[in-house]
């Protein structure tokens, strides 16, 4: 996926995510109210990787599910693709992955990621074909008519990214995804994730408490703060194409920088700023 | 593609050793339950004629209270004579047929009342527990009375419900005794089966739920797809339930209510005939208790058929 080619379905096209002014309060049992975002906008273009970060409780896994059209908004709009946001859904122009795998465990591995086919009439045959060929790319072609409970997190989590991936939605939604994957994996599930966006052309909002992590897939970063939770920042990384050796790069380290200033508050990147004037 | 493929981690498809001795495991433990039962009767034997040996012949009395029961053959006959009183002709019965053949015929006679009294109550509760997930109104209005139904004495509902079913039609055929039986089985039945299946259909995972609403699942599937396979662990032991109140609702219906043929109607008839002939009431008793077996037994391939959606540990 070049920027040109980014750039151009951008124009041509509506944007894969447009969220505008939109706010989201959840009234506790006490009567107590907690805002969990605020006045939020935030826009992903067709193609587009952007994560979303910030400390916990900010309000990542409840923007993610306001797009999803999991939760209603309390105020605002959310578009996808330029429909509203439960056509988007019922039409199925996303695909969503949790921090949990919540994998069927009566399932086998290959009828998991034949879940979502099943509920929309596609045939056996097909169904079966696509998930062996995703099981393929998410490196467990062995395991297609294993159990979830025989394989381990990391795998079951893969199972659930396969998944998610089964309809080629050109849109995907994940919360923490690789949170619980050891560092190795998680890697080479970055790898293969850049990969499949390149191959599929899918537009990614990715939520993640790792700033490496955030700056290796990202296109844009979105940084946002608690209490109400809103986006602070939003930085433009711009790398390139993702290879091993960009993990090492000097541009990486200033990004990987730049986001954890943008973290810490307006306060300390000033202090920051100041620290380098000198 | 080649530094994609070393990349991979390194996982083996070949089921591992652990595995298979696991299942060898398994097979064992599916014995044990009936080597269990097997000792448990024995122990009871053992206890029952030890106790004709050391125990006071006509009973122990202390403080002015009987506290101990009589060991004498009347009170307690012989484990053997028990058996051997199958085997002889049921005097009340023309035609001299054995007590063992009058057994069977009212464990028989009692097990369909109870089977029918159980299936009705499987249905009655699955559709209880599917109408209380579905709303949550019906939850709050419907459990506090599904709950307050158990509390109702059997023995003061029987003549009731015998009463109710007297003035009705089923059919065009008239209502039986036997169908008041199944009433109350049913009746008895159906709790536990509402209150587990109701628990099992609130058990997926908040993750599970949200990602059949992402696929835009309507109602129906998402309880075909996830919520009934899901209860299943929590219908099982349920289902056992039931079974047991439903043998029990049974024989207490058939006693309470005095309809004929069934083991419950033998028990008592039986006891009348114990001073005379002691051995006799404990083989209808004794019938009783292999009937709560038998429906057990017949659970067990239930759950055989359903051993898929057994509850697997969660790892990850
Ligand atoms: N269903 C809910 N009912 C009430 N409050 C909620 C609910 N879901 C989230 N919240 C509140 O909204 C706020 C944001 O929650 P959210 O899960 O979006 O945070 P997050 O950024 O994803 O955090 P984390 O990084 O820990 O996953 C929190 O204060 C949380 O308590
Ligand atoms: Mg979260």
């Amino acid at each position: 996926m070049t920027t040109a080619a980014t750039a151009d379905r951008a124009a041509t096209a509506a944007p894969a995510v447009s969220v505008r002014q939109v706010s989201k309060t959840f009234s506790g049992r006490k009567g107590q109210a907690v805002t969990a975002l605020q006045d939020v906008d935030l826009e992903v273009a067709p193609g587009e990787f952007v994560s979303l970060i910030g400390p916990s409780g900010c309000g990542k896994s409840t923007l993610l599910r306001v797009i999803a059209n999991l939760l209603e908004p309390t105020a605002g709009s959310v578009e996808v693709f330029g429909k509203a946001a439960d056509q988007a859904r019922r039409d199925q122009d996303y695909g969503i992955a949790f921090q949990q795998a919540g994998l069927l465990p009566w399932r086998t591995v290959s009828a998991n990621i034949e879940l979502p086919l099943e509920l929309h009439g596609v045939g056996k045959a097909k169904r079966r074909a696509r998930a062996l060929e995703l099981l393929e790319m998410v490196g467990l072609a062995d395991f297609a008519d294993h159990r979830p409970d025989q394989l381990s997190g990391g795998m079951q989590q893969r199972v659930a990214i396969a998944r998610s991936l089964a309809e080629s939605p050109q849109l995907l939604l994940m919360d923490e995804p690789f949170g619980a994957l050891d560092e190795m994996t998680r890697e080479y599930m970055q790898v293969e994730l850049v990969r499949i966006c390149r191959e599929t052309g899918a537009a990614v909002v990715f939520v993640t408490h790792s700033i490496p992590e955030s700056v290796y897939l990202s296109d844009r970063v979105v940084v946002m703060s608690p209490r109400p939770g809103r986006i602070t920042e939003v930085i433009d990384i711009g790398l390139g194409d993702r290879t091993e050796s960009l993990r090492e790069a000097d541009t990486f380290f200033t990004r990987v920088t730049e986001v954890r200033e943008a973290l810490r508050g307006p306060h300390a990147a000033a202090q920051a700023l100041g620290v380098e004037a000198r | 593609m080649s530094v994609r493929t070393q990349q991979r981690p390194k996982v083996s498809s070949d089921e591992p050793d652990v595995v298979k001795v696991g299942r060898t495991i398994a097979a064992g433990a599916r014995l044990r339950p009936i080597a269990m039962s097997l000792l448990a009767i024995a122990i009871v034997i053992v206890v029952w004629e030890l106790y004709k040996v050391v125990g006071p012949e006509d009973g122990g009395e202390y403080f002015g209270m009987r506290l101990l029961p009589r060991a004498d053959d009347v009170s307690m006959p012989h484990i053997w004579s028990i058996f051997e009183r199958y085997w002889q002709p049921d005097v009340d019965v023309a035609g001299g047929s054995t007590v063992a053949v009058a057994v069977l015929q009212g464990m028989a006679f009692s097990l369909g009342v109870a089977g029918l009294g159980w299936l009705i109550g499987v249905v009655v509760g699955l559709g209880l527990a599917i109408l209380m997930q579905r709303f949550r109104t019906a939850e709050s209005g419907l459990l506090p009375y599904v709950v307050l139904s158990q509390t109702v004495p059997l023995v003061a509902l029987a003549p009731l419900v015998v009463g109710w079913g007297g003035q009705l039609k089923f059919f065009g055929r008239p209502w039986e005794p036997w169908m008041s039986v199944a009433m109350i089985s049913a009746y008895l039945a159906f709790f536990p089966v509402a209150v587990g299946v109701l628990r099992g259909l609130q058990s997926p995972a908040a993750t599970q739920v949200e990602l059949m609403r992402a696929y835009a699942a309507s109602w129906w599937k998402t309880l075909v797809r996830l919520r009934l396979p899901a209860s299943v662990p929590y219908l099982l032991p349920s289902l056992r339930l039931a079974a047991a109140a439903a043998i029990i609702g049974a024989i207490v219906a058939e006693i309470s209510t005095g309809t004929k043929g069934g083991i419950g109607r033998l028990i008592i008839d039986y006891a009348q005939a114990a001073t005379g002939d002691p051995p006799k009431p404990y083989t209808a008793i004794l019938g009783a208790a292999v009937l709560g077996l038998v429906a057990s037994a017949l659970v067990g391939f239930i759950e055989l058929a359903l051993r898929r959606y057994r509850p697997v540990e969660a790892r990850g």
